[in-house]
């Protein structure tokens, strides 16, 4: 009798991990037990644990945390530390997109704000990049410019070339070109609006601060393109955040 | 003499340990031939299935999109109705970046309204329209009870950010600060209250002005 239960377990066990397979993910505790807060965040209090052996379903993840559903249907939120501790149904650590020190110079996409002096006016900047090996990205820029006597806006493309990244402090060249259109204010008598193409070479720094936190620094070197006799030329300085994902 | 008879034998274990690594060193066995070397005689050969290891898809829910609506005060022109819309990417449990976009109609000033002259500003100079970019930081986060049983997670969080307004023509630097509370009615829907003070530069009446234009608004948002 034992052997036939066993026989029929055998061969019913390669069904359930197949199954699992699909989209809702089923991990097994592999820790002496997991603990289950009420929120996503250190601060919320732990009011279930799921013990070894047992399996939970992973519903959704938000930042570190992930809510899991266990056996006897109860939820709560687990944070990564412990998510990582557990195993898929193939036997393995659950592979966890875990951005860290390691990740940083690795990383594909990357998303900031700068804020800085354009040529003595204030400028903001968003970025977006995205790396096309560890020493190059293409990069998105837009920035807006809002100086005492005119306003600007750039929207550009470029090139970052990251010279050591494997450093944590890593150096970067930056190239590019774009539009800037100059707006002059409203109050300044009879001087038009211009919209010429600019380019750019710069130099500037990537520091690793934490997580999946970036410190970015540039300076960069603007020409612009005017229909006039003489080209223009633009200092810019910017400062700022960014996160890799 | 026991001490000599040591150091031999360490010696030889030595020169045979090096012996059996220039021997691994130099001709790898490949895996097959021992399989089939041993599978020959009574070994079973297991089958076993690779099971390509991908990392699973997990949902994550760290954007948050969302519209509000409420008051803006602008500064010498009146308390208007503000309507706007934010997106936020939670960074971690504790920091997240948030952009904002947000209109009112600037009302009449003062200034206008008793002197009687001419309008300081034409219907489309009115407008006041901002975005702005910047992080937030949830500063206390808990959670809010309704009676005895239904609690819900909530966060009071402080928001900095930069961008600009367009305003009386022009587009300005504008900085704005921040202080809200967030209440999650599901785990995908929060509603939200908000403080805002954007400063920015003002010259509609001649010379360079700071103006304070404090906003509440109540919004609803989504995480996806």
């Amino acid at each position: 009798m034992r052997q036939a239960l066993l026989a029929l377990l055998l061969a019913v066990a390669p069904l359930g991990p197949v199954a699992a397979d699909d989209s809702p993910v089923t991990v097994t505790v592999a820790d002496p037990f997991i603990e289950l807060h009420t929120g996503p965040g250190r601060g919320y209090p732990v009011t279930h644990v799921v013990p070894r052996g047992q399996q939970v379903r992973v519903l959704k993840r938000r930042t570190d945390w992930f809510k899991v559903r266990d056996e006897r249907d109860r939820e709560g939120w687990v944070h990564i530390s412990q998510m990582t501790a557990t195993l898929t149904p193939a036997g393995v650590a659950l592979p966890i997109d875990d951005p860290s020190r390691e990740q940083f110079g690795e990383h594909r996409r990357e998303l900031g704000v700068l804020g800085g002096d354009f040529e003595g006016a204030n400028v903001i900047a968003a970025y977006g990049s995205y790396a096309l090996n560890p020493h190059l990205a293409v990069e998105l820029r837009i920035s807006q410019v809002l100086g005492s006597f005119s306003d600007g806006q750039l929207a550009g493309i470029g090139l970052a070339h990251v010279v050591r990244p494997d450093w944590r402090i890593q150096p970067l060249v930056t190239i590019g070109t774009g539009v800037l259109r100059i707006r002059p204010k409203a109050s300044l008598v009879d001087t038009p609006e211009r919209t010429d193409q600019t380019a750019w070479v710069g130099i500037g720094f990537k520091a690793y601060l934490s997580r999946r936190f970036i410190l970015r620094g540039e300076y960069d070197k603007y020409v612009v393109f005017t229909d006039r006799d003489d080209n223009e030329e633009a200092d810019e300085w910017k400062l700022g955040f960014g996160f890799f994902f | 003499m026991e001490a000599r008879f040591r150091i031999l034998l360490l010696t030889g274990l030595v020169a045979l340990g090096g012996c059996a690594g220039l021997r691994g060193d130099e001709t790898p066995m490949e895996d097959g031939e021992t399989v089939a070397a041993a599978g020959d005689d009574s070994v079973i050969t297991p089958e076993v299935e690779r099971r390509e290891v991908r990392p699973p898809k997990i949902d994550t829910e760290n954007w948050e999109v969302g519209a509000y609506a409420g008051s803006l005060s602008v500064e010498d022109f009146e308390v208007n109705i503000v309507y706007g819309a934010r997106l936020a990417y939670h960074i971690s449990e504790d920091f997240f970046a948030e952009a904002l976009y947000g209109t009112a109609d600037a009302g009449i000033s003062s200034y206008e309204r008793l002197s009687g002259s001419a309008p300081l500003l034409t219907d489309s100079e009115r407008k006041f329209k901002y975005w702005s970019v910047g992080f937030g930081w949830n500063v206390l986060p808990g959670e809010v009870f309704l009676g005895g049983t239904r609690a819900y997670n909530s966060a009071v969080y402080l928001t900095a950010g930069a961008g600009s307004t367009t305003f009386a023509g022009d587009d300005r630097f504008t900085v704005t600060l921040g202080a809200g509370a967030r209440v999650l009615i599901k785990d995908w829907l929060a509603a939200h209250l908000d403080v805002r003070d954007h400063i920015l530069e003002v010259d509609v009446v001649g010379t360079n002005k700071q103006t304070h234009n404090f906003e509440a608004t109540v919004s609803l948002t989504g995480f996806f």
